[in-house]
C-alpha cells in the first residue's frame, strides 16, 4: 500500500520542486482546483446538510432508497457519472436541451461544470458524515431547546448545529478533499482546457504525457493534502483518540 | 490421452502462437480490432510513459514516429517499421449543419472546436497545420486523446474538432487539402522485454502483410 507513495515521493523533482508548482500550467491548475472544490464543497452544504437531515429524521417511504441513492456516486465509477452529467446537463440531454441557451449554459467545458461533476461526486461523503452526526445526536437537547419557545430555525442553529459541528465538519473536510482529487466525471463532463477546465488531476494526466516532472510536483501536492486531511480527521476515522 | 494432445500441439507449431499484448495509438482502435491480440490503447505519449514505466506488452504502435524515437532511444523496443500514414480532418456532426468548409471556419465566434491536447501527436498535427493555415482557434477543450474528440463533437457537445481522417465516417467529416494537411506515419515495433518474441513477430508481419493492409485500408489508412 506504501509502496506507490514512497515511489512517488522518490521520484519527486525535489531540487526544482518549487519552480514546477509556480509555472504557468501549474498554478492555473492550482488556482482552479481551489475554486473548484471549494465551490463544489458550498454546493454540497446547500444542498447535502438538508438532505442528510431528511434521511436521518424524516420517515417517509423510500427513504432507504433515497439514501442508496445519494450515496450511489459513491461506488460509481466518476466517468459513469460524467456519462450521465452528459445525459442530463449535455447540449442534447434532458434539460440542456432546453435551457442550454440560458446565461452561462451549457454547463459542458465551463469551470461551473466542473463544480457540479465535483459536487456529485463528493456531495454523498458530506451527506453520510452528517446524518449519521445527527442521528447520534441526543434529541433531549433540541426538545429542551423547543420547550424553552426556540422556533426550527434557531433551535438548529444554536443547538443541533454546533453539537453535530464535527461529524460535518469531518463530512466536509472529505467531501472536499474527494472534490479537489476528482478526475473521471469532471473530464468526462468538463473537458480539459487550462486555466477553465484543466483541474489538478487532469493536469497531472496531461502532464504525464509531456512533463513527468511537473506531473510529479503537482501529485505531490495532492497527496500532502490528503495526508493533511487524514491527520485531521484521525480521531474520528482511524479510531486514535 | 495426454500423449494425443501433446502430439495435436506439436502439429500446430507452424505459425508461433500464444497471447501477444499489443497497445497501440487510439486512432488505431478499430483497424487493429480483428488482427487477433489482445489490446490496449492509448495515446502515444501515454503509450510511452507506460513502456517506460515496464508494462508488459509485446509490440508498440504509435501514430507518430518522435514517440517511437524515444522508445529507441531508451533501447526498450526494437527497429520500428512504418506500416501506415493517415491525415488530418475536421470532425464535424453528422450533415455539417454548421456549414464548416475548411479550416478558416474554426475560427468562427460562437462555434465550439475542440482539439486534442498538443501532448499527443493528433494535438500537436493540429497545431501544426492550423499554424501553417494562420487560423487562430480558440479551443472549448484540450481532450486527452484524439477518440475523445471525436467522440465530444459525435456526442453534439462541440461542433467541430481537428482528428484523423479515420476517425470519423465521411458524413461528419470534412477533409483537409493535402497541401495543408500533414501527413501521421505510424510505426510499428516489437519490445524488447517481450514474453513472447515470436508470437510478437508474427503479429507485426500479419499487421505488415495482407490481412493487415486491408484492415488499415478498410478504415481509411493510407499504405505506405
Amino acid at each position: 500500500m506504501l509502496l506507490p507513495l514512497l515511489g512517488l515521493l522518490q521520484q519527486a523533482p525535489w531540487s526544482t520542486i518549487g519552480s514546477e508548482l509556480t509555472s504557468p500550467e501549474a498554478r492555473d491548475a492550482l488556482r482552479l482546483s481551489l475554486v473548484c472544490s471549494l465551490g463544489a464543497l458550498a454546493v454540497a452544504l446547500v444542498f447535502g446538510v438538508p438532505l442528510a437531515w431528511v434521511l436521518a429524521r424524516a420517515t417517509f417511504p423510500g427513504r432507504s432508497l433515497l439514501r442508496a441513492l445519494v450515496i450511489l456516486p459513491m461506488v460509481l465509477p466518476p466517468v459513469v457519472g460524467g456519462v450521465g452529467l452528459l445525459s442530463v446537463f449535455g447540449r442534447r440531454g434532458l434539460l440542456g436541451s432546453h435551457i442550454g441557451s440560458w446565461p452561462g449554459f451549457p454547463l459542458p467545458f465551463t469551470t461551473a461544470g466542473v463544480i457540479l461533476a465535483q459536487a456529485f461526486v463528493a456531495m454523498p461523503f458530506l451527506v453520510v458524515a452528517t446524518e449519521a452526526g445527527l442521528r447520534q445526536l441526543d434529541r433531549r437537547y433540541e426538545e429542551a431547546a423547543a420547550t424553552l419557545g426556540a422556533r426550527p430555525w434557531h433551535r438548529f442553529r444554536t443547538v443541533t448545529l454546533p453539537l453535530i459541528g464535527p461529524s460535518l465538519a469531518a463530512g466536509a473536510a472529505l467531501c472536499w478533499a474527494r472534490a479537489l482529487g476528482e478526475f473521471g466525471a469532471t473530464v468526462t463532463f468538463a473537458g480539459s482546457l487550462p486555466g477553465r477546465t484543466r483541474t489538478l488531476p487532469t493536469a497531472i494526466y496531461a502532464g504525464l504525457q509531456g512533463r513527468p516532472e511537473g506531473a510529479v510536483a503537482l501529485s505531490i501536492v495532492l497527496l500532502a493534502v490528503a495526508l493533511a486531511v487524514l491527520v485531521a480527521l484521525r480521531g474520528r476515522w482511524l479510531g486514535v483518540p | 490421452m495426454a500423449l494425443a494432445g501433446l502430439l495435436l500441439a506439436a502439429g500446430c507449431a507452424g505459425p508461433p502462437r500464444g497471447e501477444v499484448t499489443v497497445l497501440a495509438a487510439a486512432s488505431l482502435a478499430e483497424a487493429f480490432a480483428g488482427l487477433g491480440a489482445t489490446l490496449s490503447f492509448a495515446g502515444s505519449q501515454q503509450i510511452v510513459a507506460q513502456v517506460e514505466a515496464g508494462a508488459p506488452v509485446d509490440v508498440v504502435a504509435t501514430a507518430d514516429v518522435e514517440s517511437m524515437a524515444r522508445l529507441v532511444r531508451a533501447g526498450l523496443v526494437d527497429e520500428p517499421v512504418e506500416f501506415a500514414r493517415n491525415r488530418l480532418a475536421i470532425a464535424v456532426e453528422p450533415g455539417n449543419p454548421r456549414r464548416i468548409a475548411g479550416l478558416g471556419d474554426l475560427a468562427r465566434d460562437g462555434l465550439r472546436v475542440v482539439l486534442a491536447d498538443p501532448s499527443v501527436p493528433a494535438g500537436r498535427y493540429a497545431r501544426e497545420v492550423l499554424d501553417r493555415a494562420g487560423v487562430r482557434v480558440r479551443p472549448v477543450s484540450l481532450e486527452l486523446d484524439v477518440k475523445a474528440v471525436a467522440r465530444t463533437v459525435a456526442g453534439g457537445e462541440a461542433d467541430a474538432g481537428i482528428v484523423y481522417a479515420t476517425d470519423v465516417g465521411p458524413p461528419a467529416r470534412v477533409d483537409i487539402p493535402d497541401a495543408a494537411n500533414v501527413v501521421a506515419s505510424y510505426p510499428v515495433a516489437v519490445v524488447r522485454s517481450a514474453a513472447n518474441r515470436p508470437a510478437a513477430r508474427a503479429f507485426v508481419d500479419r499487421l505488415l502483410g495482407p490481412a493487415g493492409r486491408q484492415a488499415l485500408s478498410e478504415h481509411g489508412f493510407v499504405l505506405p
